[in-house]
């Protein structure tokens, strides 16, 4: 029962990683890291729960989640390099075009 | 088989609506012809439908198709009854509205709008079917506000002219006054009754306080009315003029303004326990029809004088089916509607051959132009004014002779409409046709109308001629609806009075105009000279009362409300309501700074917070 402990505060750990990264950090490129961090928490308390309860589930649905984390970098990553090219900046707090400034 | 002939003639001037009022730009010549073929396809059913029901005794279809409307208790069918009253009427309404159809093929041929009039048109005569073949009041009502929508489209049919839109506006805001007050009746009926079909409800009517049964009656008299023109609504009827001549043909004959007279001989079965209201019905008709005649002495436009006839005769049908001869209503009904029909045609082939010109000081003469129309013409005005043997006497006289076995007030006030109107009508008729003509270029542009004005004109005056004979087969057919019986010894006396005061009527008129033995002097007697302004004005008094009572005291009293409760009530409530919408919006607008951070802050706390919520509940 530790082992499973353990685990999961890992993944915690992982996770609140992440979402700090997200809030604190201003470049946006380390904010979408932070974003797969928090993804890749979720996907290492679906493997291991998965081999403790001796399911495959879990290592297919990390699969599947890592297919989607990838497409969804690969989105990510062209919507900042787009971004870049109009703004010459990846810090988040210069895009407010949206504001009401 | 009657399923099938009621769907036709009542679906077929809808479709004819359809088709001219979508496709109108595709079949623009020929709207004409469909409209026209559609009302023929219904005349012809529902002249079968005649047959069928008037060879059988006390033929009652009475069909419900469908719930249209169930809210609780309150459930109205689409459904529809086809009696000897009904198949008259549809026949009535079918039957002259094809040949005012037929005749306007020529009379509108230069219009831009040809297609949209008929459309309009075909309209008009669908929901007088309707509001025929109603099962119950509130299909009959759908009828009613169709009509009176046809009617302020057609009378304002060329808005291009301010007067044209006024006067439908006229129309159709008076017409409103008159729906409230029939509104009210259904309203009442309803929750007397606990159903609006006519056959449940007639059945009950034993069972209904007296003081409630004259309630409905007055109030379903109030929507007669505004839909027939009576005193004190009558003000639409004289500008209605302003719509196409036939579209007047239409409204005046078979559609519209005897829907009213229908009105109160289908609810024969309340008013016949209801003396007051029916006295009331009777006496109101009687006073129109004195007061309507009276104005047309002194008019000077052709189309107005018709009109006013028109009020005065449908007050002798509120005659009739006010002192509970409702036979002798409708039977009035039903030869009026060719006689007018007839009169208006006549006058718009007369307007046609002057370039559209109405007032009958510039005519004169025409009966060497206008051979057909003169002769039809004259036929039309012998059967209004009741001269033996033509159809207007036939009806007229047993409403005089209801009248003189009934009440002395209304024997006088009828009587006195005979010569009134055999005067008026016989005013117009020389005046038109004969005397010197007063305006040379238009006698000279003057000519007899194409056969296809023509035509419906001769069919017309000939039913104006035989369509009286049939009276006592009328009574018959239509004896089943509630009536009272008078002993009726003395009746030949009174068609005499009545024919000796129409052709005194005739006389004055002639000896006036055509052989003028009175003397043009008498004019400048002071006592006539003020009565013939008084007439002239049209009892002035009396249009202005509307002016100086109703609209000045609606308007100060809406002025007070506006005032008062508009500007402080309705509109607080209003701004309350956006003044906190606005202190709201700029609370949490902040949040909204367009910064990324902030939304994720938000979005973490958010989904958070909901992930609380899901723990929380297990």
């Amino acid at each position: 029962m530790n082992e499973t402990y353990l685990i999961i505060l890992i993944s915690l750990a992982y996770f609140f990683i992440g979402v700090l990264t997200v809030l604190f950090r201003r470049n946006t490129i380390i904010m979408l890291m932070g974003l797969e961090l928090m993804l890749n928490s979720a996907n290492f308390l679906l493997i291991t729960i998965g081999n403790i309860v001796k399911t495959l589930d879990g290592q297919i649905f990390s699969i599947l989640v890592l297919a989607i984390a990838a497409s969804e970098v690969a989105l990510g990553l062209a919507i900042v390099v787009n971004l870049y090219r109009l703004k010459q900046t990846t810090n988040v707090d210069d895009f407010f075009s949206l504001g009401s400034k | 088989m009657i399923d099938i002939l009621l769907l036709i003639t009542l679906f077929a001037p809808l479709v004819g609506f359809i088709i001219n009022g979508i496709f109108g730009k595709f079949v623009f010549r020929f709207s004409g012809y469909i409209g026209t073929f559609v009302l023929f396809i219904s005349a012809v059913s529902s002249s079968i439908l005649l047959f069928i029901t008037l060879s059988s005794s006390n033929f009652i279809y009475d069909k419900s198709y469908f719930y249209w409307i169930v809210i609780d208790k309150l459930k109205i069918p689409f459904g529809l009854l086809l009696d000897n009253l009904s198949a008259i009427m549809i026949f009535v309404v079918s039957f002259v509205s094809f040949w005012i159809h037929f005749y306007s093929i020529e009379y509108m041929r230069k219009d831009e709008s040809y297609s949209r009039y008929f459309a309009y048109l075909n309209f008009f005569v669908f929901s007088m079917l309707l509001l025929v073949l109603a099962n119950n009041y509130v299909l009959m009502f759908v009828g009613w506000e169709g009509v009176g929508l046809a009617s302020y489209l057609l009378i304002g049919f060329w808005f291009k002219k301010q007067s044209a839109t006024d006067a439908g506006n006229k129309a159709f805001i008076v017409n409103r006054i008159g729906d409230a007050g029939f509104l009210l009746g259904i309203f009442v009926i309803f929750s007397f009754f606990g159903s609006v079909v006519y056959s449940e409800v007639f059945k009950n009517t034993n069972l209904i306080n007296k003081e409630i049964l004259t309630l409905i009656g007055i109030l379903l008299f109030i929507g007669a009315i505004g839909k027939s023109a009576q005193f004190p609504l009558y003000t639409w009827l004289p500008d209605a003029m302003e719509g196409p001549t036939p579209v007047s043909a239409l409204i005046h004959a078979a559609t519209m303004v005897t829907a009213g007279v229908y009105m109160v001989a289908r609810s024969s079965p309340i008013y016949i326990l209801s003396p007051d209201a029916s006295f009331i019905v009777a006496f109101v008709g009687a006073f129109s029809a004195v007061l309507a005649a009276s104005m047309a002495l002194v008019n000077n436009d052709i189309k107005r004088i018709i009109a006013y006839s028109t009020i005065s005769q449908i007050g002798y049908m509120f005659v009739g089916v006010g002192l509970g001869a409702y036979w002798a209503g409708i039977f009035h009904l039903w030869t009026h509607a060719f006689f007018k029909a007839l009169l208006f045609l006549g006058a718009g082939s007369v307007m046609h051959a002057l370039n559209d010109n109405l007032d009958i000081r510039l005519m004169g003469g025409l009966y060497k132009k206008m051979k057909i129309t003169w002769i039809t013409f004259l036929i039309g005005s012998l059967a209004l004014c009741g001269i033996f043997p033509f159809a207007g006497f036939f009806s007229k006289d047993k409403i005089i002779e209801y009248a003189y076995f009934s009440n002395g007030v209304i024997f006088y006030l009828v009587i006195f409409g005979v010569v009134l109107t055999a005067f008026y009508t016989f005013r117009l008729f020389f005046l038109v046709f004969h005397t010197k003509p007063r305006d040379e270029k238009l006698y000279e542009h003057a000519h007899e109308s194409n056969y296809i004005m023509t035509i419906p004109m001769i069919v017309l005056a000939l039913f104006s001629i035989i369509g009286g004979w049939i009276y006592s087969y009328f009574e018959s057919a239509l004896s089943y609806l509630p009536h009272v019986k008078f002993d009726e010894h003395s009746a030949l006396n009174i068609s005499l009075i009545s024919q000796i005061l129409a052709i005194f009527g005739i006389m004055l008129a002639f000896f006036m105009y055509q052989k003028p033995i009175i003397p043009k002097s008498l004019g400048d007697n002071f006592i006539i000279k003020g009565f013939y302004k008084i007439l002239y004005a049209r009892w002035g008094i009396l249009s202005d009362w509307y002016e100086l009572f109703i609209l000045r005291f609606l308007k100060w009293f809406s002025g007070i409300i506006y005032r008062f409760f508009d500007l402080s009530i309705i509109d607080g409530i209003v701004r309350l309501f956006a003044y906190i919408s606005a202190l709201i919006g700029s609370g949490i607008r902040g949040v909204q700074d367009g910064k990324f951070s902030t939304y994720i802050v938000l979005i973490i706390l958010i989904f958070t917070f909901i992930l609380y919520l899901m723990i929380l509940s297990g």
